[in-house]
């Protein structure tokens, strides 16, 4: 691991200046459980790693009066799952970052850094997109320099993702899911706890009032494409039909069928494609239940 | 002859739980492991390792590394003393001595991913990493194979350059395959051709590793006078001496090795790998001391894996269910250098049953992955997948019971093992009878949650368990308490199952003997803790260096009484005088009297035992399937075993539940995932799946005692037998919750839902 | 003459409180936690098997949240406080835990014991009376590869039996 220093900024525009100064031989730290991982691993050789727990802006849950929440990226996972409103409001979230890791990397890992690590098995992504989540980035050009992006777009490849030189993300915007909305993460994995994705579904559905009718829905797969895969045509094949096993089959099989995953140690093509299929369905049919309240 | 011993049913040390000894210091994160210490001026070491699976190694460039600031030294192959083409013994059966050289350091080529290449010693552990980084091999990539199929490809070139021509590559008829042996006892083929019911399978299994959550670590610092000091965590202090002796060509006296306390080995922490570069850092950093911790990514690509390998069996019985004929072909990988340690294999495959007529054919074969160590009753896990796989379906083929099938066909006293012996007294029958009874056995399956299934399934399984060399020596205290000093490292509780034997023996309690492992200076020779050897030989030891102080205590209470020393006896504790009752003293008492006899008593015990007690286990396990996704659940496990006899039974239960787990993690997720290049693409604990605590049941466990009768208590050797049966229990259950048979280990999701599939034929 | 000093950038000021004490030193800046307290400050309790988050025998208590030090750098612990195995028994004796774990024979090795201790009291400080099963997935980041897990979950239920006593 090439030396590199600490740095502990306390606002966004210290943070964003130190990250422009070195560009790619720097990098933020949230809970560290991937960056200081990749490293040690040789990943790229670091000048300095920025810590962005000392901001405010990125190490709060705000909840806004019109039901959405925003997020701090660096906010770490047993914060979320220990926020009752998020429990409540956001129960896909729930699922996510109950998963990640154990409880000694939850009490580090944040949903920020899960997003900015942009692994296409990440856990945190999918139910992001689920819930139709925006990202809030600052950049080194000062007050002016914010963005937004949907988390559907951030990601680019594997490990890469929007960001450019000097930027960061400050928060990740739930907007309030409204009536009828239920949504719901799933992944596969060999053993019980400890990791990662062999493949993961995330998926939210609006229903009509009387809960028989899908009016909106969101299908989202990981570990099966470089990135968090996004499936238009399952989202189309439950969206304006009835709550049924034939509409929910359909859309399954439009998921395994949009999944373009590789062979590895975690898995292969054939069996990650079948669980695609299998998670997007159970995953609609969890999603619906919430949705049913 | 070997001395043969009446089983006692009543014990007042032996078969209780006390607290282990070096407990406390454990808990409270006192006790110091390999690496712990700190020597003053004390600098860091690593290694290089190749990123090749197979490369000639064509030129080393150090000087970037050593010119890096805080660098002390950097070494390679050509700072070990030069290795001649010869074989030696080094605890372990003979290798030869290149090979041994090469592994610690490559030479002319790097025979697996991780190999190690060169050695660095700096001021921290991160400089050395850095400049590691900075030493420039380059490499002529040569064709590799990582499993059995590849090296019967014609091109496959030899892994070893000095083994082409030799006698067992001959036979094979493949560069890197050695024919080990072929064992044939009675007419294996006429029996298979005549026999009601035969069948036959191949099975299949990749490496698997111990696991061990303590990584290897070594320091290693020389005196002025050239003596080599070495602090590690292994299995053997004594095999690392007898390794480092011949690596270094130094003679034994010239090294003293201190085993500081050890995190786990199953068989893995007896060959050595970073001792020889520490010393040889030490040396050209000018003798200072130089700590090495082993990262864990290299604990798995350059450490101790298990054989994976291709087992071709064929079995043979009558109608009326007796089990006449088996035959098997045993392909296991070495790993780069031979060892796959097949050998133990052949001994164990048949083990459990009566088989007339048998033929064992055994191959090493060379692949490029680590080399082989020791795991865990080395060899028998892969060979019973076989075998009581096969059975069942044996069994299901022809119709007979699983149980009375091998009650009827069970191993017992005068059955010859496949490789030769005569088995002595052994508890298989009673190991099957007790499963029989258990809870377990007699309760049904439970409802599976909604949408899963549930199976069970059942195996046995056996380690031969060794005897081999040990030492004890014990000094007896003023006030009756005795140390107790020790050779064997302690990695999961003997200094209590050896102290309870001296107690037991002494006729004091377990707290009053106070055992020390000490460095190999100190105590005579001590073979490893391996081969659950440990409570049956160095409590043997124990147990005769106990005899030799009681004798002398004998002549101290005759002196005492001026009676003549033929009059004393010693029962229970206490010291007696067989003619005059007024005339008896307890063994505390009589400690404190002894400067009045001559001075401090001490004793020693040593032994080395050829003849062990081998055992048997039987696992009984439940799993649960969702047959959409693979996931398989253990439910419920049980495991029964004859221990001989169980000293401290909590570690006894602890071994088997041990041993049960890293066998279930082997049936169901383990496995060296090699990438087309050759590398190992799992090398970490993310990925190489072990089972974690929500991944196992509560394991229960049965213990049948029939006593060993060669040892002073019966002790068997528990720490083998438990990880034998799982794989196939494991299998047998799928089977049994699926309907469908798996050949190939690990039992995964993915193998499952494959399956599954093509049943379906979806 | 070859430095004895750490090459890279310079050292960071770290004032932090370990197992009730005030500590005060200089640390290399990307130097993990779990180095910090075994190579500068000689608290050698807490152990490495891995390096990369997945065993758990580096887990110590960073303001009350069981953390693996292995990914924690010693640098972000100035003004916190840190908890490791060597502060869980207080001059009354043991702690519950340990106690429990020598009682029901809870170690084999040991090498896992310093992080299934830590890791079980961030548990029953919170969740005096856990079941089972929530012990199980709690312990589910701390490998043990000697035991199979049966008489830790067996010792962390008596502990809690105990406590709640
Ligand atoms: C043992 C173990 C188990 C794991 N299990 C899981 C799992 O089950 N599921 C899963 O999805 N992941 C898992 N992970 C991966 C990891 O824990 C998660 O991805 C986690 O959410 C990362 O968050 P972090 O705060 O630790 O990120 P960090 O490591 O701090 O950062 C991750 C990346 O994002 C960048 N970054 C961080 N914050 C910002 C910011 N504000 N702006 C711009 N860039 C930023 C960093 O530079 C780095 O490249 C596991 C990791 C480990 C070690
Ligand atoms: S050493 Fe930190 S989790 Fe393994
Ligand atoms: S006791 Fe050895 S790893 Fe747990």
């Amino acid at each position: 691991m090439h030396p590199f220093a600490y740095e502990a900024p306390g606002s966004i525009d210290e943070a964003v200046a130190l990250l422009d100064k070195h560009g790619d031989r720097a990098r933020p730290i949230a809970g560290g459980t991937d960056v200081l991982v990749q490293a040690r691993a040789n990943r790229w050789d670091l000048d300095a790693i920025v810590d962005v727990k000392n901001i405010p802006e990125l190490t709060q849950i705000s909840h806004y009066p019109d039901g959405s929440v925003s997020i701090g990226a660096a906010v770490p996972c047993y914060q979320i799952y220990e926020d009752q409103k998020i429990r409540d409001s956001f129960p896909g979230i729930i699922d996510a970052v109950e998963m990640i890791g154990g409880i000694q990397i939850q009490s580090r890992a944040s949903l920020g850094g899960n997003l900015c690590n942009s692994s296409p098995s990440a856990d945190g992504i999918c139910p992001l997109i689920a819930y139709n989540a925006v990202c809030h980035i600052a950049g080194p050009g000062g007050d002016d320099d914010h963005r937004d992006v949907a988390v559907e777009d951030f990601c680019t490849g594997p490990g890469s993702n929007v960001l450019g030189r000097g930027e960061i993300l400050v928060s990740l915007v739930l907007p309030n899911p409204g009536a009828n909305f239920g949504a719901a993460y799933e992944r596969f994995i060999p053993r019980n706890e400890m990791d990662i994705a062999v493949a993961g579904a995330g998926v939210s559905v609006k229903l009509n009032d009387a809960g028989d009718t899908f009016e909106a829905a969101r299908v989202a797969l990981a570990a099966v494409a470089p990135v968090p895969l996004v499936v238009p045509a399952a989202e189309a094949a439950l969206v304006g039909n009835p709550v049924n096993d034939a509409t929910i089959e359909a859309a399954a099989a439009a998921a395994a069928d949009a999944a373009s995953p590789i062979s590895d140690m975690r898995g292969t093509i054939d069996q990650r494609k079948h669980l695609s299929g299998v998670l997007a369905r159970r995953m609609i049919n969890k999603a619906v239940e919430r949705a049913r309240g | 002859m070997v001395a043969t011993f009446e089983p006692k049913s009543e014990y007042k040390v032996i078969g209780t739980r006390p607290i282990r000894h070096d407990g406390l210091d454990k808990v409270t994160g006192r006790a110091i492991y390999g690496a712990d210490i700190k020597l003053p001026n004390m600098i860091w070491g690593t290694v290089l390792r190749s990123p090749h699976a197979h490369a000639r190694i064509k030129s080393i460039d150090t000087s970037a590394a050593e010119a890096m600031d805080g660098v002390h030294a950097v070494v390679t192959n050509a700072d070990l003393p030069k290795a001649e083409n010869k074989m030696v013994d080094l605890g372990e059966g003979a290798t030869n001595l290149k090979w041994a050289v090469d592994n610690i350091l490559a030479s002319d080529k790097v025979l697996y991913a991780g190999h190690a290449v060169a050695g660095v010693a700096a001021v921290d552990r991160y400089t050395a990493e850095e400049a590691a980084r900075a030493i420039k091999v380059e490499y002529e990539v040569l064709q590799s194979a990582t499993n059995v199929e590849d090296t019967i490809a014609s091109d496959m070139p030899a892994i070893l350059d000095e083994f082409v021509g030799s006698p067992g590559a001959e036979e094979s008829g493949h560069a890197n395959h050695v024919k080990e042996f072929v064992h044939e006892f009675g007419d294996p083929d006429s029996a298979l051709s005549d026999a009601d019911h035969v069948i036959e399978a191949e099975f299949g299994l990749e490496m698997v590793h111990q696991g061990y959550i303590e990584p290897h670590n070594a320091t290693a610092v020389w005196d002025e006078d050239g003596r080599l000091k070495i602090w590690t965590s292994t299995q053997g202090a004594f095999t690392v001496r007898q390794q480092v002796a011949a690596v270094m060509q130094l003679p034994e006296s010239k090294i003293r090795v201190t085993p500081l306390e050890i995190g786990g080995g199953f068989g893995g922490k007896i060959p050595i790998y970073l001792e020889p570069v520490a010393a040889t850092l030490s040396r050209k950093a000018g003798n200072v001391p130089v700590k090495m911790i082993m990262e864990r990514r290299s604990v798995f690509e350059g450490s101790g894996p298990a054989a994976g390998g291709k087992i071709n069996l064929k079995l043979g019985a009558t109608k009326d269910g007796k089990l006449v004929a088996a035959d098997s072909t045993l392909r296991m990988e070495a790993g780069a250098y031979p060892g796959s340690l097949v050998g133990a294999s052949g001994m164990c495959i048949y083990a459990c049953y009566n088989i007339p007529n048998m033929r064992i054919t055994g191959y090493d074969v060379l692949v490029n992955k680590p080399k082989v160590a020791a795991y865990r009753a080395p060899g028998s896990p892969q060979v019973a997948f076989a075998i009581e796989t096969l059975i069942d379906d044996l069994c299901e083929q022809a119709g007979f019971d699983r149980w009375e099938f091998r009650r009827n066909n069970a191993a017992k006293e005068g059955t010859r093992r496949g490789d030769g012996p005569i088995f002595p007294r052994i508890g298989m029958e009673e190991v099957l009878d007790a499963a029989k009874e258990t809870d377990h056995w007699n309760a049904d399956l439970g409802e599976p949650s909604p949408g899963r299934v549930r199976g069970r399934g059942f195996a046995s399984g056996y380690w031969f368990n060794v005897g081999l060399q040990s030492s004890v020596n014990l000094s007896l205290n003023d006030d009756g308490t005795v140390e107790l000093v020790e050779g064997s490292t302690d990695i999961g509780g003997t200094r209590a199952s050896i102290a309870m034997q001296a107690a037991e023996t002494l006729g004091i309690t377990a707290e009053d003997v106070n055992p020390t492992v000490v460095d190999t200076d100190t105590v005579g020779f001590t073979a490893v803790t391996g081969g659950s050897r440990v409570t049956y030989a160095t409590g043997y030891a124990a147990y005769n260096a106990a005899i030799e102080m009681i004798d002398k205590l004998k002549v101290r209470a005759s002196l005492l009484w001026s009676i003549d020393e033929e009059d004393v006896q010693f029962e229970d504790g206490v010291f007696s005088s067989k003619s005059d009752p007024e005339l008896s003293i307890g063994f505390k008492d009589l400690a404190g009297k002894l400067g009045d006899t001559g001075g401090p008593v001490t004793s020693t015990g040593s032994v080395d035992l050829e003849a062990a007690g081998g055992a048997y286990g039987t696992h009984i396990c439940d799993l649960e399937i969702d047959p959409e996704t693979g996931k398989t659940d253990v439910v419920r496990y049980t495991i029964v075993q004859d221990a001989g006899r169980a000293i401290h039974p909590a570690y006894v239960e602890g071994q088997m539940q041990g041993g049960a787990a890293q066998g279930i993690g082997w049936a169901l997720n383990e496995e060296y995932y090699m990438s087309d290049d050759g590398v190992m693409a799992n090398s970490s604990y993310l990925d190489y799946r072990m089972p974690t605590s929500l991944d196992l049941p509560s394991i229960e466990t049965v213990i049948v005692e029939v006593p060993n009768p060669v040892h002073p208590y019966g002790v068997r050797g528990v720490g083998e037998v438990p990880i034998v049966p799982p794989v196939p229990a494991v299998g047998n259950a799928i089977k049994d919750a699926i309907g469908i048979r798996l050949r190939e280990a690990p039992m995964n999701a993915g193998r499952i839902v494959a399956a599954l599939e093509s049943e379906n034929g979806s | 003459m070859t430095t004895q000093v750490t090459p890279g950038p310079s050292r960071v000021h770290v004032r932090t409180t370990i197992n009730g004490n005030a500590h005060e030193f200089l640390v290399p800046p990307y130097m993990s936690l779990l180095d910090t307290l075994r190579e500068i400050v000689g608290l050698t309790g807490t152990k490495e098997g891995c390096l990369d988050g997945n065993c758990g025998a580096c887990t110590v208590s960073l303001d009350g949240r069981i953390v693996d030090s292995c990914l924690v750098l010693g640098a972000e612990i100035d003004g916190k406080s840190v908890e490791t195995v060597e502060g869980m028994a207080s001059a009354e004796g043991l702690h519950p835990l340990q106690q429990a774990f020598l009682e029901e024979a809870a170690l084999q090795c040991g090498i896992c014991t310093p992080g299934f201790l830590v890791a079980s009291k961030g548990l029953l400080d919170n969740e005096p009376a856990p079941d089972e099963h929530r012990i199980r997935h709690w312990l589910a980041g701390n490998l043990c590869r000697c035991t199979g897990y049966d008489k830790i979950v067996r010792a962390v239920q008596k502990a809690s039996a105990e406590m709640s006593a």
